[in-house]
């Protein structure tokens, strides 16, 4: 298959915009097809994968950090007055961990790796796209889907429940700090009281979105670079879509899956 | 300035284009073209600028489909194989890009060993680098080994491109305008170059430009594209004193003697 042959641009212009929507779903759906025909089929490129693991984490660590700490922390203060006006105080470290596992740090670490990952995965695919980068690999027969978007998207994947599950601690150090500061409550109370109503299902829960996200992220960002028109505003426009459409999408995934976990709950 | 010995017509076709259709929307780029390489020889593909030189070269190398006609590769059909044929085929081709197209996040140690690694999976670790030094060797280059492409003047980016797609040892070579953007003197080390990969490596080739100079020094044949076919076939001097009222307009503009 040759990069003509699955390029958006080069089939016949629809007569409407609904037209427009469902080829362009046709083609997002083929490249997702494409994607797991790829990634689980040999030649595997294992040093790719695990570079672009490293490079997702490394990228999004500090900002990660700093936002997950800021969140705990302020979240923290913010929730004090509602809880103190019941003399409930008490519960703050039971709402924070509940309330950040379950859906703050999927949804902050999915929103922060659409920002920084996501528009970094489609400047670089469009730059390449742009400087026939993509395809010098085609034509001296490496296959740039399995080189660069298969080992992207699956490093997402990987990476995305590792880096929410950080989030929810560093957010946790937060809610931590300003608990001790105004209460006076040890870290091993603290822990012991936030953790303590955490199911198993939240756990798997905020796995599965952050699987979904990650490879919602990743997938966006590769689908809008790898065909990114010609031209440094092609991508710039493909970096942009990129981070837009994954944000979007992402609020999506989170109200379907808040709806079919509650089903579970109940 | 010299010119190079006339094509061996009873060499075999290594490359053979009949009747080939491209469009692009209504924009109709190529209609009835045909054209033959034969082994060992340097074609020069002369034309203006949005008369579908590169387009010709791409559909050779399996990146654009033509519309229809047949364009045969090394005795396989392009358009009608597979995709791993078509990975496999694309190893005995060597496509040298108009603006290099080297990978910027690499060295250039990286860049030339990226293809190797895919598909020489036989190699050894030394022999990789071997194989590296001598093809920077052969470009001149092996000072570069360890820079980045944005350090690199224009004219080695080309010759790095060059050397990366020498590395796999292919057959038949594509140069995508191979002066373009050059200075005189970078020019001429580049239609030298192409001349030692032909000589050196026996390959045969397709140089698309519209650089008369490196149309005379590296060519063995020309074909003329215009009018969106192949008008005009045969030595540089041929077509030169032909005083053709279609191809003359394109040497008077371009040529200083």
């Amino acid at each position: 298959m040759s990069i003509e042959q699955e390029k958006p641009a080069d089939t016949p212009k629809p007569v409407s915009k609904l037209g427009n929507f469902f080829i362009t779903l046709y083609h997002v759906f083929g490249f997702i097809g494409r994607f797991f025909k790829e990634a689980f089929l040999p030649p595997y490129e294992f040093k790719e994968l695990m570079r672009q693991c490293y490079e997702i984490g490394y990228r999004s660590a500090l900002l990660i950090s700093t936002t997950g700490f800021i969140t705990g922390l302020v979240f923290t203060k913010q929730s004090r007055p509602s809880l103190s006006e019941f003399g409930a105080t008490s519960w703050l470290p039971s709402l924070v961990g509940i309330a950040l596992l379950r859906t703050l740090a999927p949804l902050l670490t999915g929103l922060i790796a659409a920002g920084k990952v996501g528009s970094s995965i489609g400047a670089e695919l469009g730059s390449m796209k742009v400087s026939e980068q993509i395809d010098a690999m085609e034509v001296s027969a490496t296959n740039p889907f399995k080189f660069l978007v298969a080992t992207r998207v699956l490093a997402a994947t990987i990476t995305m429940p590792i880096l929410t599950f950080y989030t929810a601690m560093v957010g946790m150090l937060g809610a931590l700090l300003n608990v001790s500061v105004n209460e006076g409550t040890s870290a091993t109370t603290f822990f012991q009281s936030a953790l303590e109503n955490i199911t198993f299902l939240d756990i798997i829960a905020s796995t599965i979105k952050a699987i979904i996200f990650g490879f919602t992220i990743a997938i966006v960002g590769c689908y809008q670079g790898y065909h990114s028109s010609k031209g440094t505003e092609g991508v710039g426009k493909a970096a942009n879509s990129a981070v837009v459409t994954a944000m979007f999408l992402i609020f999506v995934e989170e109200v379907v899956c808040v709806q079919i976990f509650s089903l579970f709950n109940t | 300035m010299t010119s190079k010995n006339m094509t061996d017509f009873s060499a075999e076709k290594v490359i053979e284009i009949k009747e080939l259709d491209k469009a692009f929307g209504s924009y109709q780029v190529l209609e009835g073209a045909n054209l033959d390489l034969y082994k060992g020889e340097n074609l020069v593909v002369l034309g203006k600028s949005g008369t579908g030189k590169s387009v010709l070269i791409k559909i050779i190398v399996g990146l654009l489909r033509p519309d229809s006609g047949l364009v045969n590769v090394l005795g396989q059909k392009v358009d009608e194989i597979s995709y791993q044929e078509l990975l496999d085929l694309r190893l005995r081709i060597g496509f040298s890009f108009q603006n290099s197209a080297l990978y910027d996040s690499m060295t250039v140690r990286d860049n030339l060993e990226f293809p190797l690694v895919r598909n020489r999976k036989d190699l050894t670790k030394s022999e990789v680098n071997a194989l590296i030094e001598e093809m920077l060797d052969a470009v001149g280059l092996a000072q570069t080994i360890n820079q980045m492409p944005s350090e690199l003047s224009g004219g080695q980016r080309k010759r790095i491109g060059i050397a990366r797609t020498l590395i796999l040892k292919p057959e038949i070579m594509l140069y995508d305008e191979p002066t373009a953007g050059l200075d005189p003197i970078t020019s001429k080390e580049i239609n030298k170059l192409i001349n030692d990969v032909q000589e050196r490596y026996h390959t045969s080739a397709i140089i698309i430009t519209h650089d008369l100079t490196c149309a005379k020094e590296v060519g063995n044949r020309v074909a003329m594209l215009m009018e969106r076919r192949f008008e005009r076939q045969g030595s540089f001097e041929q077509i030169f004193n032909s005083g053709d009222q279609l191809a003359q307009p394109f040497f008077d503009y371009n040529f200083i003697q």
